[in-house]
């Protein structure tokens, strides 16, 4: 059993016969931009791509500025796209309207551990997104001790339901990766709301695993919607407070794991919040920490990645998480950091300074999220160009709430501008 | 903002008018938006855009519907757009779905 859609399930014999359809609608292109939303077709493109040695290209957003960057960084670039959506500037593939009639029993394709299998992409500094090439052994080899760590190595196929898209490193590794590595079986639909998710848990057998974000646990919760038996549950993006990893637990009767990783070195670690706030890391993964500055590497990690987060080490294997570097922005799982949404910012022409912040007051609201803050010096501009300015260039979840226009930033005398003098200013103009 | 049109309203019963005007209250609120309620125009596009909410906005004000009209949302085979397509749509849905 490889995935089930709207119910019914799909197996294996399906799901080479769709591959080898799509690998044939590829092309020649050694690139491919996987836009699919549906988690099959996606799966189905990344395997295609996969055995004809093409590499999926995995941005973390689909800003025009974006889709113009990943051109230039693979001219051949095409992007396989199952649903109507805005125009690109590369070739679109269609996703085949009909399955593929499952010939007779087609060989599994073998992967060499060392082929380039998908390349992410997160924002530098410096405005240009930064590549990090994944090799399928290390994938693998990732997602099969995450199985174990979860307890569903060893075991019948599990149905894996997830809210997050299978292009986001997380949704990925824990609901694309996971089924294909680990045996088990992923949940075509992204279920949205509250009443989804129950009916897409309501369409797989048990056991059930639900991989999803602090953002849709407390709109379970707050949507007090009844949901069928879940087996177990993952949560990942952003540290999820203990109360509410409790109450999650109590109310769907499921223990409720937490992954801590980064898009540039997958997942590397692992908890049960309910338990305790330690974290475990991956076999092999190694944390340098030097002050606020943390390097990850060894185990399946690529290459020395540097972490945003402040971590404290409290064995060889094991940390614990104080929070985000300061230039680190996360909103919804969705990762930035300041440094880059002001360089984007002020690269719009007619914006002579600008400034994003993040506020000080945290309000409650059932998704628990905040938004980054912005002031900007632009007298030709109002909040409308700008506004879609900021559009083309970063992704909907950053832009800037509120958007202050102010005649001028409050530097200090060496031109640096201190978070705190930016809240000041805020308070007053609002 | 400053050159939008002041919303045109269409000739409406008064129940839908104090409904819209209590939905628009409800987004406004919810998000902390930097609007007043009047200023969302009935046929103003919510999402992307218009009044320029993205999804986790879009769950949001699902979350505060259901709790104060006892709506539950589903996604269906149509998108965000539809239902969020703009406040009349949103109105509309709840007027015809709601419990409470």
């Amino acid at each position: 059993m490889v995935a089930y859609r709207a119910g019914q399930p799909v197996r294996a014999r399906q799901f080479l016969a769709d591959i080898e359809q799509v690998a044939a609608a590829l092309g020649s292109s050694q690139h491919v931009l996987n836009a699919c939303s549906d988690r099959y077709h996606f799966a189905v493109g990344f395997a295609a791509a996969l055995r004809s040695n093409k590499l999926s290209l995995l941005p973390s957003t689909h800003t025009p500025e974006m889709m113009r960057q990943l051109a230039a960084f693979a001219p051949d670039v095409v992007c396989l796209t199952d649903e109507a959506g805005p125009e690109l500037d590369m070739p679109c593939i269609a996703y085949p309207r009909t399955p593929a009639a499952p010939a007779a029993p087609a060989p599994v394709p073998r992967i060499d551990a060392a082929q380039e299998a998908a390349c992410v992409f997160t924002s530098g500094s410096t405005g240009t997104p930064l590549p990090y090439r994944k090799s399928f052994g290390r994938l693998i080899e990732c997602v099969r001790e995450e199985a174990r760590r979860l307890g569903i190595a060893e075991s019948a196929p599990w149905a894996i339901v997830a809210t997050v898209p299978p292009q986001h490193m997380y949704g990925f590794e824990s609901s694309v990766l996971l089924a294909l590595g680990a045996g088990h079986a992923l949940c075509a639909e992204r279920p949205f709301y509250p009443a989804d998710i129950a009916a897409a848990l309501a369409s797989v057998p048990r056991p059930r695993l639900l991989v999803t974000t602090p953002v849709h646990l407390r709109a379970l919760i707050s949507a007090a919607v009844g949901l069928p038996p879940i087996d177990l549950m993952l949560c990942s993006t952003a540290p999820l407070a203990q109360q509410l990893a409790l109450e999650s637990e109590q109310r769907f009767g499921a223990r409720l794991l937490e992954i801590y990783g980064s898009t540039e070195t997958g997942q590397i670690a692992l908890r049960r919040p309910t338990q305790g706030p330690e974290w475990q890391l991956w076999p092999g993964v190694t944390l340098t920490c030097a002050g606020e500055v943390t390097w990850a590497h060894g185990g399946h990690i690529e290459q020395r990645t540097r972490m945003y987060d402040v971590l404290e080490l409290t064995a060889p294997d094991r940390f614990l998480l104080h929070g985000r570097v300061t230039d680190l922005v996360n909103i919804a799982g969705k990762r930035s950091s300041l440094a880059y949404l002001n360089h984007q910012l002020n690269s719009i022409p007619g914006v002579e300074d600008g400034a994003f912040f993040h506020l000080e007051e945290s309000r409650a609201s059932h998704t628990g999220v905040t938004r980054v803050a912005a002031c900007v010096v632009a007298p030709q501009l109002d909040a409308a160009r700008l506004l879609a300015a900021l559009r083309e260039r970063i992704d909907a979840a950053f832009l800037p709430r509120p958007l202050l226009f102010v005649e001028r930033l409050p530097r200090n005398a060496t031109g640096k501008l201190p978070q705190e003098a930016l809240r000041s200013l805020a308070a007053n103009e609002r | 903002m400053s050159d939008k049109l002041a919303p045109l309203r269409q000739p409406e019963c008064p129940a839908a008018t104090t409904l819209t005007n209590e939905v628009a209250d409800l987004i406004v609120e919810a998000l902390n938006l930097d609007v007043a309620p009047a200023q969302i125009a009935p046929d103003q596009p919510l999402y992307g855009e218009g009044l320029g909410l993205d999804s986790i906005d879009i769950l949001e004000i699902a979350l505060v519907v259901s709790k104060r009209y006892g709506v539950q949302l589903r996604a269906d085979s149509e998108d965000n757009a539809r239902i969020f397509g703009s406040l009349r749509q949103l109105v509309d849905y709840i007027a015809a779905h709601r419990t409470k």
